[in-house]
C-alpha cells in the first residue's frame, strides 16, 4: 500500500506563536482516519495547511507521493484532495442541484468552457443527480441552498467535497451542532459516500470517532503524539494523560448519569 | 410531480415566447413611433441594452462592482469611429456594418489588458481599481488629442461607398435596424453566457469565492475571463454608439457615463437577466425627455434612485417578478387598491417636492424673468408664501400618507407570502 497522504515534519507559525509544531502523518490510501485533541491543539489549522489555504512554514506534504506544499487551493483540489467545513460553506443563491454540479465542473473536464451549455453536459448531469441520491437531497433538487435546513446543509457541504471525486477527502467536523439522532444517520451517510476513499475527519464526538476511523491520531500542540488503531489509542498512557482520559471520564459520567 | 410537469412544459413553450416577443418589440418599435427623436432615442435604447447587460455581467451575475465600464465601450467608439474614417478613406475595405465588431474587439483587448489587473482582487479593492483606472483613461483621453480629438472629439461618416441592397445607412431607421439586430444578437449570447460552465462559476464566485478555490477553479481566472466578456460587449455597443452619433468626443470613457451604467443597471434591476434592459430604456428616457422637461433633471433622478434603493433595493425587474409571483397565485388582486394609494401619493410626492424644486431653480437661473413660472399648468411665484406654503402643506401630507399606506401595505404583503408559502408547503405535501 502507497500513502495516499503523508505529513513530513510539519511546521506553522503565526507571527512568534506555533500552531503546528513538527506534525508528522502517514495515511495509507483507503484509510479512514480521525484527528482528535483538545481545543486550541491545531487540528483546524493542520487542514488548512494540508488544502493549501495556509502556506507552511516549514516541513512538506506529499499526496500521492508528490509534493503539494506551496500550491493554491485550487492545484491541491484537481490533484484529488477535497475538504469541508466546520461552517456550512455553499453557494447561497444557487439551489442544491447547482451547487453540486459546480463542484464536479472542473472533475469533468469542463475547466472555464463558455462554449457550451450547461445542460448538454450529459455525464456531468447525470453524475450530478447521483450525488444528490448519495446525500438524499434529491427531493430539494430546485431549492436554494440558503433555505436548506442545518441538517441538509450539511450534507450539501458534504456533498461539494464528494462530488468530484477525489482520492483524498478531510472533513471538518461534519457533524458539529447536530442532535444524537441525526449524528448517527449522518455517521452511515459519510461511511456510504467515502467508500473505498482515504478519509481524514477532525471530531468531536468520541463515539463518532470511534464508529467511523480505522486509526486515530491524537493532535495535542501541534505534535502528533499517537496514531494507531482505536484500541491502541485508548490504551495509550501518554493520550490518556494529555487529552483522551478527561473525554472519556467525562463521556462515562455523563452516560452513567443517565 | 404534475405542477413540476406542467411548470416545465410552460418553461419549454415560454422560453420561445419570451424571444419571440422581444425581436417582434425591436421591429415592430419604430413602426409605432415614427418621429425622428423617438427613432433617435429607440436606437440609444438598442445601444444602452447591450451595454448594461454587458455591465450586469460583472455586477449581478459576479458581484464585481466596476465605477469605471466606460472605459471600455468608450475606447469600442473611439475605434470604431477611427476604423470608419478609415473606411471612408479607402484604406480600409470593411462593411459598416461590422464596424461595430471593431470596437467589440478594441473592448476585448483593453479589457484584457487592464482588466489584468483589476480583477487581481475582488470587492471593494476591485471597485476602488476599476474607479482608478477610470479616471486614467479619462485622463488620457484629453492629454492625446491626435487619437481622442481633444475637446472636439473624432467626427465621421458613415454612409460610405455604394448603398448594398439599397441600405446607406444614411436613413436613421436604417441604423435602427442594424442595431436592433445587434441587440438581439448580443442580449442572446448574453444569456447564453449565463447557461456556460463559465457562466455558473461566476455565479459561484459571486456567492462564495472562498469556497470556489477549494472545487478547482481560481476565482481570479473566473473574474479574468468574464471581465474580457463583458468587456467585448461593452466595445460593441460603443462601436453602435459611435456609428449612430457619427461623433465620439472623449466624455465616452468619463466617469459620468460608467456612473449611469451603475444607477441605471441597479435601476432595472441587477438580480435578473432582463432588469438591465428596463434601466436601458430608463437611461436614454431620462438623459434625453427628462433632460428636455427640467434642468434639475439629475436632481430627481438622485430623488428617484434614493427612493428605490429604500424600498425596493431589487429594482423595477424584482418589483415586477415579485408580482408576477403573487399574479401565478390569484393575489395580485387583493393588493390594486394599496398599489392606486401609493402610485397617487408617490405621483403627489413627486409633484409637490418638483413644485419647490423648480421654485428654487427659477430663483437661480431665471430671475432675469421675474419670481412667475407655470409648473405642470400650475401658476406658481416663487417669492410669495403662498406657493411655497402650498408646495411644502401637500409634501408633508402625502410624505405622512405614504408612510402610513405603506406600512399597512407592507402588513398586507407578508400576509399574502405567508399564505402563499403555506399554499406551497400544502401542495407539495399532496405529491
Amino acid at each position: 500500500m502507497s500513502a495516499a497522504l503523508e505529513l513530513r515534519d510539519l511546521r506553522k507559525a503565526f507571527g512568534r506563536t506555533e500552531i503546528i509544531r513538527g506534525a508528522s502523518l502517514v495515511v495509507n490510501a483507503g484509510e479512514r482516519v480521525a484527528i482528535i485533541g483538545p481545543n486550541g491543539a491545531g487540528k483546524s489549522t493542520l487542514f488548512n495547511l494540508i488544502s493549501g489555504r495556509f502556506g507552511l512554514s516549514s516541513g512538506d506534504i506529499l499526496l500521492g507521493g508528490r509534493s503539494i506544499a506551496g500550491l493554491t487551493p485550487f492545484e491541491i483540489n484537481r490533484r484529488g484532495l477535497a475538504r469541508s467545513f466546520q461552517v456550512s460553506n455553499l453557494f447561497t443563491r444557487l439551489s442544491v442541484f447547482e451547487n453540486i454540479r459546480c463542484a464536479l465542473l472542473w472533475s469533468q473536464g469542463h475547466k472555464y468552457a463558455f462554449w457550451k451549455f450547461l445542460a448538454d453536459l450529459t455525464a456531468t448531469n447525470e453524475r450530478a443527480e447521483e450525488v444528490l441520491r448519495m446525500i438524499k437531497l434529491e427531493r430539494r433538487r430546485d431549492v436554494l441552498a440558503m433555505n436548506l435546513t442545518y441538517a441538509e446543509q450539511r450534507a450539501l457541504e458534504i456533498g461539494i467535497t464528494i462530488a468530484g471525486n477525489p482520492e483524498v477527502i478531510l472533513l471538518d467536523e461534519p457533524t458539529a451542532g447536530m442532535s444524537k439522532s441525526e449524528t448517527a444517520r449522518f455517521v452511515e451517510l459519510i461511511r456510504e459516500v467515502t467508500v473505498g476513499k482515504t478519509l481524514l475527519t477532525v471530531e468531536h464526538d468520541m463515539g463518532v470517532v470511534f464508529g467511523l476511523a480505522d486509526k486515530i491520531a491524537v493532535l495535542v500542540y501541534g505534535e502528533v503524539i499517537a496514531f494507531d488503531v482505536p484500541a491502541a489509542v485508548r490504551a495509550n498512557p501518554r493520550v490518556q494523560e494529555a487529552y483522551l482520559g478527561s473525554v472519556l471520564a467525562a463521556q462515562q459520567a455523563a452516560e452513567a448519569g443517565h | 410531480m404534475s405542477s413540476i410537469q406542467q411548470s416545465l412544459r410552460s418553461r419549454r413553450l415560454g422560453r420561445p415566447l419570451v424571444w419571440g416577443g422581444y425581436a417582434l418589440l425591436l421591429a415592430v418599435a419604430p413602426l409605432v413611433f415614427k418621429s425622428g427623436l423617438s427613432l433617435t432615442m429607440l436606437s440609444q435604447m438598442g445601444v444602452a441594452v447591450i451595454a448594461c447587460l454587458a455591465f450586469n455581467m460583472l455586477l449581478g451575475q459576479g458581484g464585481m462592482l466596476s465605477f469605471g465600464h466606460a472605459v471600455y465601450s468608450g475606447l469600442g467608439s473611439f475605434f470604431a469611429i477611427h476604423a470608419l474614417n478609415y473606411v471612408s478613406a479607402g484604406k480600409l475595405a470593411l462593411p459598416v456594418s461590422l464596424i461595430p465588431l471593431v470596437g467589440g474587439l478594441a473592448g476585448m483587448v483593453f479589457a484584457a489588458l487592464l482588466g489584468y489587473v483589476t480583477t487581481k482582487k475582488a470587492g471593494t479593492p476591485f471597485a476602488m481599481i476599476t474607479l482608478g483606472v477610470g479616471e486614467l483613461v479619462a485622463a488620457m483621453a484629453l492629454m492625446f488629442p491626435g487619437f481622442f480629438g481633444g475637446e472636439g472629439g473624432i467626427s465621421g461618416n458613415r454612409v460610405v461607398g455604394k448603398p448594398v441592397w439599397g441600405i446607406s445607412f444614411g436613413p436613421q431607421v436604417q441604423l435602427y435596424y442594424l442595431i436592433a439586430i445587434y441587440a438581439f444578437v448580443c442580449t442572446a449570447a448574453m444569456f447564453a453566457f449565463t447557461r456556460t460552465p463559465l457562466g455558473r462559476m461566476l455565479n459561484a464566485v459571486r456567492d462564495n469565492p472562498e469556497r470556489v478555490e477549494f472545487i478547482g477553479y481560481s476565482t481570479q481566472r473566473v473574474r479574468y475571463l468574464s471581465f474580457i466578456a463583458s468587456g467585448f460587449f461593452m466595445g460593441i455597443a460603443g462601436g453602435l454608439g459611435a456609428l449612430n452619433f457619427e461623433i465620439v468626443t472623449s466624455e465616452v470613457v468619463g466617469a459620468a457615463r460608467s456612473g449611469a451604467y451603475l444607477l441605471f443597471t441597479f435601476l432595472g434591476g441587477a438580480g435578473f437577466f432582463f432588469g438591465p434592459i428596463i434601466g436601458a430604456v430608463l437611461l436614454v428616457l431620462a438623459n434625453v425627455l427628462l433632460s428636455e422637461l427640467t434642468l434639475a433633471w439629475l436632481l430627481y433622478l438622485g430623488l428617484i434612485f434614493m427612493f428605490m434603493v429604500m424600498y425596493a433595493p431589487g429594482g423595477f425587474a424584482s418589483l415586477i417578478m415579485m408580482n408576477l409571483r403573487l399574479a401565478a397565485f390569484g393575489q395580485l388582486r387583493r393588493l390594486w387598491t394599496s398599489y392606486l394609494a401609493l402610485g397617487g401619493l408617490a405621483a403627489v410626492m413627486l409633484v409637490s417636492a418638483g413644485a419647490m424644486i423648480e421654485m428654487v431653480y427659477h430663483l437661480q437661473l431665471n430671475q432675469a424673468l421675474g419670481p412667475k413660472l407655470t409648473f405642470m399648468g400650475a401658476g406658481l411665484d416663487a417669492k410669495t408664501p403662498d406657493s411655497w406654503f402650498g408646495a411644502a402643506f401637500l409634501l408633508a401630507t402625502a410624505v405622512a400618507l405614504f408612510e402610513l399606506t405603506r406600512r399597512h401595505f407592507v402588513r398586507q404583503w407578508d400576509t399574502i407570502q405567508g399564505e402563499i408559502e403555506h399554499e406551497i408547503k400544502a401542495r407539495e405535501a399532496e405529491e
